[in-house]
């Protein structure tokens, strides 16, 4: 199957008073219809800015270079004027912070239908019955009167749902969303989840989930993309990369997640923080945290293919 | 809470705090003006002792300062300020009801000038920060706030009225082209203050995240900036429309002299030079309980433009 | 709010390692204010301002009420050396101008000082002790802030007479508010660092910490606020004076001689001119650097 976004090479940097910042640092993927992928990595890391560049969000004093192509179309060099025909429509965004994210000065109802009005042609009365189903599908209680009330009237978790049903509105082909659950208890996180899984089953729709938190991907996502300070690390399948990590610092994360089947309760942290992306060290920049390191890591080790979709940026692979 | 309960709510608080200001307004302008050395009188070649005592008579002037002050603060409540020492015939009611309307027009106009002109001109800025527009713009709006009106006034009569002669130079009958250099002198520093305040605002809200969630949504930009970014950018705007009126109050005392225009203020400035007592104390009170009218509405807007405070918290 | 978090996810990969080379704040706001071009351009015209006015009238021949009757009226001229020209009894529009200077740069200075000391006291009291102390004393702000102020400036010079200390008192008397609301928000602010609970806890007593930790780091707003202040304060007396109502003959300041001016500028144009063109310069400049100044001071208000 041929992708739905391939994105090349992509770089994101921002200009700051204490000079430039590269926040990512060349990243490639692939996202085929009906995949589930999840970027994995620590704040820091790019992950968030990788995706805000490929939707033309980033802020005034970012720039992004490379390519996303969707649907062969290159987003990263379309007009906002074109751009603005996928966001929202296509492809769909759900932020954060879901106090922030929703403007407290209109009600959830404007805020709601302006989409689909816009991109789906839909009338004012169907846009908002359309809204209120989604309202309803995300579990908010008797939605058809609580379409016309106010962010701050909503509890966290609420304002999460309404986000999420929001991303949903036109049955995008591709939705990212980041760290979406993080607001929700475990059961709802496992109903939205659920939500989720059926819109991108029933509509063939691909799911890109950002998360610092490696266990909430297990059983929700087909393939994972670690990122460390900028750069794709790791790559693989689910199974693969919890089964057999390859590169140390999957494994650091791996360990640093609370299990039931381990019998010492002790929690592993990576030692130490990461790199200050503003003044990169040489060579690996994992070096510095890795009990593995060796002489080879003080070259920058290059993304190692490992055949079947696998990859790893660590010397260890070099076959050489 | 509904919608209406919440403004009700919030109205009724702020009326009650209304009370207490306006009773310290008229006390202190009427002990200010009672411990004033010399009387209103005292100007003019010393009067014969009987009429002296006449005058004083016939203006409570031989009263104890306390009976004259529950007399003075039993007047204003029926909105009475007595007569006016300076013009004999006159009482200060009188007066006000001549000269009000006529500033009336001039401010509300200029009002409607500065906001209109400010937050165009403050959007335009922020949506092209720190280009050239926005320098200009903004070197301009400084420019506004820092050139006084009475230095505004005679420049524009002299390039417009004296050597252009496009427009007159002062006088209130005969037609709006009289109005023109008034309500754009009045309204020029509010003009500037408005657009820096919009400026800093929008700028402000096209960094929030939720302009950002909006922008996600693929809508024109257009209808991100005017649906989504105008109404909470223009919330600082309206909370500074209470000190934008008293500007605009103040600003028409000067402008009304140099446009010789008869409305308030040139009574109020008359009166202040000849030691008008009851006119000056008279314009004071009604000037002050219209700002503070002025503020409550301004407040009560602010309220219903903010949900948060609508619906109250929560 | 929102735009701090907006700089956050900017700077979130930038701040991960903390070993950013230590400059102090006040280093900052200093290299930050030398890069506002309009800052500085506006720094060095103040202070050339200033040092004409000082100087000025004691280097010119004539004095500010000296009558030149061979030239009454005259329009700015190298020959007869009135080089702004004359008014319409003949005096030095170039004296005047500067003399008038001193008046309204003192009136400013000191109106300010006025409302600084009042603002800063009342501020920091109410903002230290807090509780209901507070309440009551920001109540009365607010009833104070309500009143509309340049009435009462006008009232308080019909009442007393047109005085210059009146006039320092007056304007520095109303426009303390502002100060005392600001300085209040800070102390608040500050008195829950931990350097202050620090203080406290050592047993230093309320006053001594309000003079030795709170007034220190009230600083740099206050400065701020300052160099707005002036400007401000230099328009009321120009209004007053304008009216009519502020420093009387023989003296006169930027407002009175504007008035005048005002009066001829249909024959005699220059005599309207060149005070309002100092005045606007003034103001101008004291504005520019105030911006400056708190643009260097709170560097988030310009990204």
């Amino acid at each position: 199957m041929s992708a739905l976004l391939e994105v090349r090479d992509l770089q994101v940097r921002f200009d700051t008073p204490d000079g430039d910042v590269e926040a990512v640092r060349g990243i490639d993927f692939d996202l085929s219809p009906g995949e589930s992928l999840a970027v994995v990595g620590e704040s820091g890391s790019g992950k968030t800015q990788a995706f805000l560049a490929i939707m033309g969000l980033l802020a005034e004093n970012g720039s992004a270079n490379g390519q996303a192509r969707f649907h062969g179309e290159d987003l990263m060099a379309m007009s906002s004027r074109d751009l603005n025909r996928h966001r929202g429509h296509d492809i769909a965004m759900i932020f954060q912070d879901p106090m922030s994210a929703l403007n407290p000065y209109l009600s959830i109802e404007k805020q709601m239908i302006d989409g689909p009005m816009h991109h789906l042609g839909l009338g004012r009365a169907e846009a908002r019955a359309h809204a209120v189903e989604m309202l309803r599908a995300v579990r908010i209680p008797d939605p058809d009167e609580r379409i016309g009330h106010y962010p701050h009237q909503f509890s966290g978790g609420m304002r999460q749902r309404i986000t999420i049903a929001m991303g949903l509105l036109c049955e995008p082909e591709i939705l990212i969303a980041d760290e979406p659950t993080t607001a929700l208890d475990v059961t709802v996180q496992a109903r939205i989840a659920r939500l989720v899984g059926d819109v991108a089953r029933r509509s063939h729709m691909a799911t890109v989930l950002i998360t610092h938190d490696l266990g909430a991907v297990a059983g929700v996502c087909d393939r994972i993309l670690v990122m460390y300070a900028g750069q794709v690390v790791e790559t693989g399948t689910v199974r693969e990369i919890f089964d057999s990590p390859r590169h140390p610092y999957t494994r650091g994360l791996l360990d640093s997640i609370p299990r039931l089947d381990r019998i010492d309760d002790t929690l592993h942290a990576i030692p130490g923080n990461p790199p200050n992306l503003s003044d990169l060290p040489g060579g690996c920049v994992f070096r510095e945290r890795c009990d593995r390191a060796f002489d080879a890591c003080a070259e920058p080790p290059p993304l190692f293919d490992l055949g079947e979709g696998r990859a790893s940026r660590c010397h260890l692979e070099d076959p050489s | 809470m509904s919608a209406e309960t919440g403004v009700m709510r919030h109205a009724g608080r702020r009326l009650l705090g209304l009370v207490p200001t306006l009773l310290i307004l008229i006390t202190i302008v009427f002990f200010m003006m009672r411990v004033a050395p010399g009387g209103p009188f005292d100007a003019e070649k010393a009067l014969p002792p009987d009429i002296q005592a006449n005058l004083e008579a016939r203006y409570h002037l031989d009263e104890p300062l306390i009976q004259q002050y529950f007399r003075y603060l039993g007047q204003v409540l029926r909105f009475d300020f007595g007569p006016s020492f300076q013009y004999r015939d006159w009482t200060v009611n009188e007066l006000i009801a001549q000269g009000f309307p006529v500033s009336l027009t001039i401010g509300g106009l200029a009002l409607v000038l500065s906001l209109l002109v400010g937050v165009s001109v403050g959007v335009l800025a922020a949506l092209r920060q720190n280009r050239p527009t926005d320098y200009t713009v903004m070197g301009f709006a400084m420019l506004g706030i820092s050139i006084p009106n009475f230095v505004v006034a005679p420049v524009l009569i002299l390039l417009l009225a004296v050597y252009a002669g496009w427009l007159p130079a002062g006088g209130w009958e005969g037609g709006w082209t009289r109005l023109v250099l008034p309500v754009i002198t009045l309204a020029l520093p509010v003009i500037a203050y408005i657009a820096r305040l919009t400026r800093g605002s929008m700028i402000e809200v096209l960094h929030s995240n939720f302009i950002r969630a909006a922008r996600a949504k693929g809508l024109p930009g257009r209808q991100v900036i005017f649906g989504y970014a105008l109404k909470p950018a223009l919330l600082p705007v309206v909370s500074w429309l209470g000190p934008a009126a008293a500007g605009l109050v103040t600003g028409s005392v000067v402008v009304e002299r140099i446009f010789a225009i008869p409305g308030l203020g040139s009574y109020f400035v008359q009166g202040a030079l000849n030691r008008d007592y009851t006119l000056v104390m008279g314009v004071v009170v009604f000037y002050g309980f219209l700002i503070i009218v002025l503020n409550f509405i301004v407040d009560l807007l602010y309220v219903w433009m903010n949900p948060r405070v609508r619906y109250g918290e929560g | 709010m929102a735009k701090a978090e907006h700089t956050a996810d900017a700077f979130e990969a930038a701040l991960t390692l903390g070993d950013v080379k230590g400059r102090s704040p006040w280093e900052d706001a200093w290299h930050r204010l030398l890069k506002n071009r309009a800052a500085v351009t506006a720094a060095i015209v103040m202070a050339v301002m200033i040092v004409a006015v000082v100087v000025g009238p004691w280097l010119s021949p004539w004095d500010m009420d000296y009558t030149d009757w061979d030239h009454t009226a005259s329009p700015p001229s190298w020959a007869n050396g009135h080089w702004f020209g004359t008014d319409a009894v003949g005096r030095d529009i170039l004296v005047r101008t500067l003399q008038g200077g001193r008046i309204s740069l003192l009136v400013g200075l000191v109106a300010t000082l006025v409302s600084l000391v009042i603002g800063v006291t009342y501020g920091a009291v109410a903002g230290f002790y807090g509780g209901a102390a507070d309440r009551l004393m920001m109540r009365a702000v607010d009833i104070i802030y309500a009143l509309p102020f340049m009435f009462f400036v006008i009232l308080l010079m019909v009442v007393f007479g047109r005085h210059i200390i009146l006039i320092f008192v007056a304007v520095g008397a109303v426009n303390w508010l502002d100060m005392a609301r600001i300085v209040r928000g800070q102390t608040l602010s500050l008195k829950r660092m931990e350097f202050v609970e620090a203080a406290r806890a050592c047993g230093v007593q309320g006053p001594d910490i309000i003079r030795r930790h709170i007034i220190p780091n009230l600083l740099g707003v206050v400065m701020v606020y300052v160099t707005l202040t002036i400007p401000q304060v230099i328009l009321v007396e120009s209004f007053l004076s304008f009216l009519g109502l502020g420093v009387q003959e023989p003296m006169s300041s930027w407002g009175g001689l504007v008035a005048d001016g005002a009066q001829d500028m249909e024959t005699a144009p220059w005599t309207l001119v060149f005070p309002a063109f100092f005045l606007v310069v003034t103001l101008y400049c004291f504005n520019f650097i105030g911006d400056g100044l708190r643009d260097a001071l709170d560097p988030k208000d310009r990204l």
